[in-house]
């Protein structure tokens, strides 16, 4: 008695195929667009890399006037930056998280887990500008002097404190990249079963014991994967370290000296480059620093899968 | 494993094999579902009941490496074919699942869903088959001054009957219900039950059920499956009381199971 | 001699629950310091004139980045809208087709691609889009951005159709509805206020992105004229301003700043209580 249907399953079938076939597309397209992105990349970077060879990679010249460019000091200049503030900001991580999971009162967890996350989005140029203007003056001012009085024997406090330079970057970087990594490590730790816990504490283990040798060994793949990620952020990052790294071509043992980034480098002087070698050779250091990230990401998204025992979808 | 002749037929399987890749999962399934009856299909866990329902309605099918094999004859075609229309086949055979699945809509549009993708109806006679569908599936009164709250907002119980509702709105001629019960408390189950006794009278219902006392209660017609196979098929008092096959006896004085 | 150790044993403890305690604090203080620095310097540069006028040649005091903050609202919102079209759609596929070798690669890239150095994604415009057209543009700016929200939307739309039962599809196409049909008014639905907040979270995210732009949409003094011109916007602003000599640009840099901070700030704060509200009404 009802009206047989006006579209009958035929009808919607092209519909299905559109539906579908535009999802598939999408997802090609992130592909094609990848693929599309390293090989413009390549094309541009070309008369630098066939003018330069390898030679590029361990050279530490930089002179636009002359058309030498070498990508040493940068790559150095960005491994230092992001190895500090791994250095830096994992310890912290892993005290942080500890404490939103094990630590802190109930009713006071999510205002810490909160507050990390607004932490996170704050944009990294704010960053940038913060360490500018508030972080460098008080480095230039009382810490790098301390450390320099104090210190000063090692040759990574030599030379004059500026405040501009690889400590106040590397610094910067790890409070950057610090909610990030707690926030991965959170979720590790989280994900370790009670009953493994539960058997340790009923062996008399402490918290902390039980951090130690359970929690952090069970959740091992995925600390090691979250500081992976938190490394290929911090050796991406552009703004927050532009603004406080004193941007010098220069290869110095002193911490407080000025250095220079990929990131910053390109920040500063893409838009300057006057000739076509110039640019060249600017979007090669681009290239060299996307492969470095994309390995490091690559490694990092490789280990945690493998360790992740996701569960197969509702 | 067949019904006698001057019982009418809605659905013939014949020989069924079903496969997960390569593990298969039904060995040739014989059975006959009887128009307007109730048939309850019983067995212990995993024994192939859900598998074989959902041939039926060719809900595999959306699963790539699900295949099946055979014929489950509805009316005359076999819907295992490929030339079958699958939309309109789950407008003719429609399920309920073990657990209450209401859509994130209100009660209204959860009941009228099934309608509205088959037809353009006046509000009015929208309005009354909605009504119709949750009146037969025992809800109305529940729920006829709140027709816009959320499906999700109602007991287990009322959510379920709300999804019999839906799927007895589009009007099709079978209904397959997959442990409808096993979710909710001895109350609801017994409104359910007591609703399924009532809509034999205008649909072929197939039952799967884990409780045997159900099985007995509700059932014209049970088959008993064991480990992927029709072992044994016939009328429910008769396979109760006088089965024929070791393992059915056995499964029902709970020796296994 | 047992007792000893378990004192130590103790000790130790303690002390790393103190350390955890101060690595919290050390984290939230951060927090506290950054943004109470953004609002104590930002505040002075607030008044009518930095909503409304256009920017003051150097070295002038006055004016405003009216244009600026319409740039960035420009080009945040064509980014949004091709990076959520496309996004969002391939998200569904990833969600739906789930085991595909297509689906598993592109999961894998789009991961990665989600931590990926923005500037460099800044390049690959640039050369694409700029250098054909001989000139910086907004639209190469939006492109950039939504490059950079492509694989974040994707992966954020994924997990969250993923959450949806089973069931509740396979009750849709048991009352003969089409696929597509199921999945646009049942699990887009159902998914619907996690994708919002997806979305909502990677604007915040690229709103607040600089290097794309520097040398994609690059900026101007002036309102913004067309999509194929140089755009004005608050980032890049931001970044010329502070790097400058003259004071009163550095304080409109903080303004700036300012400004960014809390729209980011309140996005992220107005999903938590959507989604609050969302688990609420269970």
């Amino acid at each position: 008695m009802m009206e047989k249907s006006d579209h009958t399953g035929k009808t919607s079938r092209w519909r299905d195929n559109l539906f579908k076939i535009s999802t598939l597309g999408s997802a090609i397209f992130i592909l094609g667009l990848l693929a599309f992105m390293v090989l413009v990349l390549i094309i541009y970077a070309w008369p630098s890399i066939t003018k330069f060879g390898l030679k590029f990679l361990i050279s530490t010249e930089w002179n636009p006037v002359m058309g030498e460019f070498g990508a040493l000091t940068t790559i150095v200049g960005t491994l230092v930056s992001a190895a500090l503030a791994i250095i830096i900001a994992v310890p912290l991580a892993i005290g942080v998280a500890f404490f939103l999971t094990e630590m802190a009162p109930l009713p006071l967890r999510p205002i810490f887990s909160t507050a990390i996350e607004l932490l996170a989005a704050v944009p990294s140029i704010i960053y940038g500008m913060w360490g500018l203007f508030t972080l460098a003056p008080l480095m230039g001012d009382y810490i790098e002097p301390w450390l320099q009085e104090h210190f000063g024997f090692i040759p990574l406090f030599s030379g004059p404190p500026m405040g501009i330079g690889m400590l106040t970057a590397g610094i910067v970087l790890a409070i950057m990249i610090l909610p990030f990594i707690s926030s991965v490590l959170r979720d590790v730790f989280k994900m370790t079963p009670k009953v493994l816990k539960e058997s340790a504490y009923g062996l008399g283990a402490t918290t902390s014991e039980v951090l130690w040798h359970v929690v952090i060994p069970y959740g091992r793949r995925g600390v090691v994967g979250g500081v992976f990620l938190g490394l290929g952020r911090a050796l991406g990052e552009t703004m927050a370290v532009t603004f406080v790294i004193g941007n010098a071509h220069e290869l110095s043992w002193s911490l407080f000296a000025p250095a220079n980034t990929i990131a910053s480098t390109l920040a500063n002087e893409f838009t300057e480059a006057s000739d076509d070698l110039y640019l060249s050779a600017l979007v090669e250091l681009g290239l060299v620093l996307f492969l470095i990230t994309f390995i490091v990401l690559g490694v990092a998204e490789w280990w945690l899968k493998k360790s992740a025992p996701k569960g197969k979808g509702a | 494993m067949f019904l006698p002749p001057e019982i009418p037929v809605k659905v013939k399987v014949r020989g069924l094999n079903f496969y997960y890749g390569k593990v298969q999962a039904l060995f040739d399934n014989n059975l006959d579902i009887a128009e307007n009856h109730v048939t309850a299909f019983i067995g212990p866990s995993g024994c192939g009941k859900s598998t074989h329902i959902r041939t039926y309605n060719r809900m595999y099918s959306l699963y790539p490496d699900h295949r099946a094999e055979g014929e489950v004859i509805l009316d005359g075609k076999n819907v295992l074919d490929d030339d079958v229309d699958l939309i309109d086949l789950r407008t003719r055979v429609g399920m309920v699942f073990q657990k209450p699945t209401p859509f994130p809509m209100s009660v209204y549009d959860n009941v009228a869903y099934g309608i509205r993708l088959k037809s353009k109806l006046s509000k009015k006679e929208l309005d009354e088959k909605v009504e119709k569908a949750l009146k037969d599936a025992a809800l109305w009164d529940e729920v006829k001054d709140h027709l816009h709250a959320l499906g999700t907002d109602l007991s287990g119980g009322q959510q379920q009957r709300l999804c019999i509702a839906r799927a007895i709105a589009v009007e099709p001629e079978v209904i397959l219900m997959d442990e409808p019960c096993s979710a909710l408390d001895p109350v609801a189950t017994y409104k359910i039950e007591d609703l399924i006794r009532r809509l034999k009278e205008r649909f072929t219902i197939v039952i799967v059920t884990h409780n045997m006392q159900q099985a007995a209660r509700i059932s014209d017609y049970t088959a008993f499956f064991y480990m992927g196979r029709t072992v044994e098929f016939g009328a429910t008092d008769i396979l109760f009381t006088k089965p024929e096959k070791q393992e059915t006896e056995d499964y029902i004085t709970g020796r296994f199971g | 001699m047992k007792a000893r150790s378990s004192a130590i044993r103790k000790g130790i403890n303690l002390l790393a629950l103190f350390g955890s305690a101060v690595a919290a604090s050390i984290g939230l203080a951060f927090l506290i310091w950054i943004l109470a620095e953004v609002f104590y310097r930002g505040i002075g540069a607030i008044n009518w004139e930095f909503f409304t006028q256009l920017p003051a040649p150097p070295g002038e005091e006055g004016g405003g980045l009216a244009n600026a903050i319409v740039g960035t609202a420009i080009i945040t919102a064509l980014a949004t809208v091709l990076g959520v079209s496309l996004g969002v759609l391939a998200g569904t596929y990833l969600g739906e087709f789930r085991h595909t070798r297509i689906a598993d690669i592109v999961r894998f890239l789009s991961n990665i691609f989600v931590s990926a150095p923005s500037i460099v994604i800044g390049i690959f415009v640039y050369a694409i889009l700029v250098v054909p057209l001989g000139n910086f543009s907004g639209l190469a700016g939006a492109i950039s951005l939504a490059i950079i929200m492509l694989p974040v939307i994707t992966r954020t739309t994924e997990e969250m159709l993923r959450l949806v039962p089973t069931g509740l599809r396979e009750s849709a196409l048991a009352l003969g509805a089409p696929y597509w049909h199921m999945v646009w008014h049942v699990v887009y639905r159902s998914a619907r206020t996690g994708m919002l907040t997806g979305i909502i979270l990677a604007v915040a995210r690229v709103s607040g992105e600089t290097a794309p732009l520097l040398f994609t949409a690059l900026n101007s003094p002036y309102w913004p004229t067309g999509l194929l011109e140089p755009m004005a916007n608050l980032t890049v602003t931001i970044f010329n301003y502070a790097m400058s000599p003259y004071e009163d640009w550095q304080t409109k840099a903080w303004g700036g700043s300012l400004i960014i901070t809390v729209i980011v700030l309140l996005m992220n704060i107005g999903t938590r209580t959507m989604v609050h509200r969302m688990g609420r009404s269970k």
